[in-house]
């Protein structure tokens, strides 16, 4: 759209239709008190290359991962993007067009969406997929909504403490304010969701676990379909490190009714925590209470493969107050770069690249432990974990990220306050045994 | 779509303002969506049903139907739980186009007040209702 400015006559113009003698005139019904009358206090105007100057200048004080050795992750992962992902994604097609969602005019976008749910299903093991969702934590709380309206009854849905913290802040977001309630299960020592804290509760539409849960864990998912058979609850499931796989047995195999989890990991930048991709798959059971947009393959009147969006009825454009839900957007562009990602490294790929990330993080759980640090629980991992640290680290990570550009895991005292000196670590691909070995000896 | 003097409106049934249509066979009574509805609604392509057991007040919401062209929600015409649902709709969605009083039939409910059947509008106030 361009921008064209009003001219002196323009104004006259409007001002004349709408009886008006000035600009004043017409704001007249504005205060005086309220206005402002000496101009706004802005600097003079910069040129372009004092702007593009000013700017940079501003960016190089942000700390960013190019550059740093990060070994945090906690929901957003520093993996290595293939050079054909972003030459692809950024083409006008993909990257200007906004929801371009009319058959007649955009195959190419629907076969891309298409193809990603596809995918999907096929790395989680899953009935059927969505189009996507914001990140993560939105997928997770639509996936909450459809217990409830599957169990009227229930007015509670129980989420695993070990659930990514902002994402149960999404879900209470969404839940509280609707007459809901968001109830915790607690953890128990061995870092894992509380089985039994879980099956005393009652009057639960649906339960939600992580795995890997934030402290890297894997949860026995197995052991929680069961439980949610016992309670009649959909059972949720979530993840946030889509590569974990390429190596874990897929959520589906356990029996999931529904799966949310962040695709970020699929070729997707961090950029400063956002924006992500909610992935959310679910049984086909439950195809006709999945949220937002989903596209279909079909036959066109001349009998050729088509796709189109489908099962459209319980969207908002048509359902309005009923909705499924009132978020039918999706991260297209992240969708799409997701499956060029998954499309890039294959099903083996994806498998090698999952065993570098497990295999490095085994190696700086132990050189780590050699430092001195304290191996907190004993669980399988698949690149997080979890490790107490000596007392003097905490100025030692801070002068870690100064000089040697290196991100030394998350701290969790903010969002666990009993484990005080605990981190949480993370090792993807990227990370060379070098730069393992180095922490290693600066923090001994 | 039918004129209004085409409907199939059978005598022996009750009918709703939400075109829902009931029949009583002592406590028992069934439940489905008239031939107005059916014929509105287009080609139907799911109906979603409430469980056996679910108990439900008159006007209560307990299902939906979807079309090829919109989702609409059913209302219980009486109260009552629920005792059997038509499960072969699961496959065989569109019988309730083709037979919509009799194969096509949706839910059938142990009412808990019999004198809200007669609370319903016979064939002649439902024509009526639909003549505006």
């Amino acid at each position: 759209m361009r921008y064209l400015p009003h001219t002196q006559e323009d104004i006259r113009n409007m001002l004349a239709v709408a009886g008006c003698s000035s600009l004043d005139d017409l704001f007249k019904t504005i205060p005086d008190a309220v206005k402002v009358k000496d101009g706004l206090n802005l600097p003079e105007p910069l040129s372009e290359w004092e702007l593009n100057d000013h700017m940079e200048n501003l960016a190089s004080q942000n700390i960013a991962c190019k550059g740093y050795t990060c070994l945090i992750g906690a929901g957003s992962y520093d993996h290595y993007i293939p050079a054909i992902i972003p030459y692809l994604v950024s083409r006008s097609e993909f990257a200007t067009a906004y929801t371009p969602y009319q058959p007649e005019v955009s195959q190419g976008t629907l076969q891309g969406i298409y193809e990603f749910q596809t995918m999907v299903t096929d790395l989680l093991g899953m009935d059927i997929a969505t189009a996507s969702h914001y990140d993560c934590g939105t997928a997770l709380a639509e996936c909450a909504l459809i217990a409830l309206r599957k169990n009227r009854k229930a007015d509670k849905i129980a989420v695993s403490d070990l659930v990514h913290p902002s994402h149960r802040q999404v879900i209470d977001t969404y839940l509280n304010p609707a007459g809901y309630e968001m109830v915790l299960i607690p953890h128990t020592r061995d870092g894992l969701t509380d089985m039994a804290a879980l099956e005393a509760m009652d009057g639960i539409a649906g339960m939600a676990v992580q795995s890997p849960n934030f402290f890297g864990h894997i949860e026995d998912l197995a052991g929680f379909r069961k439980i949610a058979d016992d309670k009649k609850c959909l059972f949720i499931t979530s993840f946030t490190e889509a590569l974990a796989w390429g190596l874990l047995k897929k959520p589906g195999s356990f029996g999931a009714d529904l799966v949310a989890g962040e695709g970020q990991s699929l070729g997707i930048p961090k950029s400063f925590g956002g924006p992500g991709l909610g992935l959310l798959a679910g049984t086909s059971k439950l195809m006709r209470d999945l949220p937002g947009r989903l596209v279909g393959r079909t036959k066109d009147t001349n009998g050729q493969d088509g796709y189109v969006l489908t099962l459209s009825t319980r969207e908002q454009h048509i359902r309005r107050e009923k909705a499924s839900s009132n978020i039918c957007s999706n991260n297209g562009l992240n969708a799409m770069t997701a499956a060029m990602y998954l499309s890039t490294i294959g099903k083996i790929g994806i498998r090698e690249i999952a065993q570098l990330n497990h295999d490095k993080a085994v190696y700086l759980k132990s050189v780590l432990t050699d430092a001195g640090f304290e191996p907190v629980f004993d669980q399988p991992f698949f690149n997080e974990f979890v490790m107490k640290a000596p007392e003097n680290f905490k100025q030692k990570r801070t002068d870690l990220i100064n000089r040697h550009c290196l991100f030394a895991g998350l701290d969790l005292a903010p969002y666990y306050p009993e484990l005080t000196d605990h981190y949480l670590f993370c090792a993807t691909e990227k990370v060379s045994k070098q730069q393992m070995d180095q922490l290693a000896k600066e923090v001994a | 779509m039918k004129e209004i003097n085409e409907l199939n409106l059978p005598e022996d049934v009750k009918y709703t303002k939400d075109h829902e249509w009931a029949k009583a066979e002592g406590d028992t009574v069934t439940i489905g969506i008239n031939d107005y509805a059916q014929d509105q609604l287009g080609e139907i392509v799911f109906v979603e049903m409430p469980a056996v057991g679910d108990s439900f007040s008159a006007e209560d919401e307990f299902g939906s139907v979807e079309s090829v062209k919109a989702v609409s929600e059913m209302y219980m015409p009486v109260s009552g739980e629920i005792l059997a649902v038509n499960e072969d709709l699961e496959d065989a969605p569109e019988k309730v186009n083709e037979d919509c009083y009799q194969s096509g039939w949706i839910i059938k409910i142990k009412a808990s007040d019999l004198t809200e059947i007669d609370a319903l509008m016979d064939k002649a106030a439902y024509l009526e209702m639909l003549k505006g």
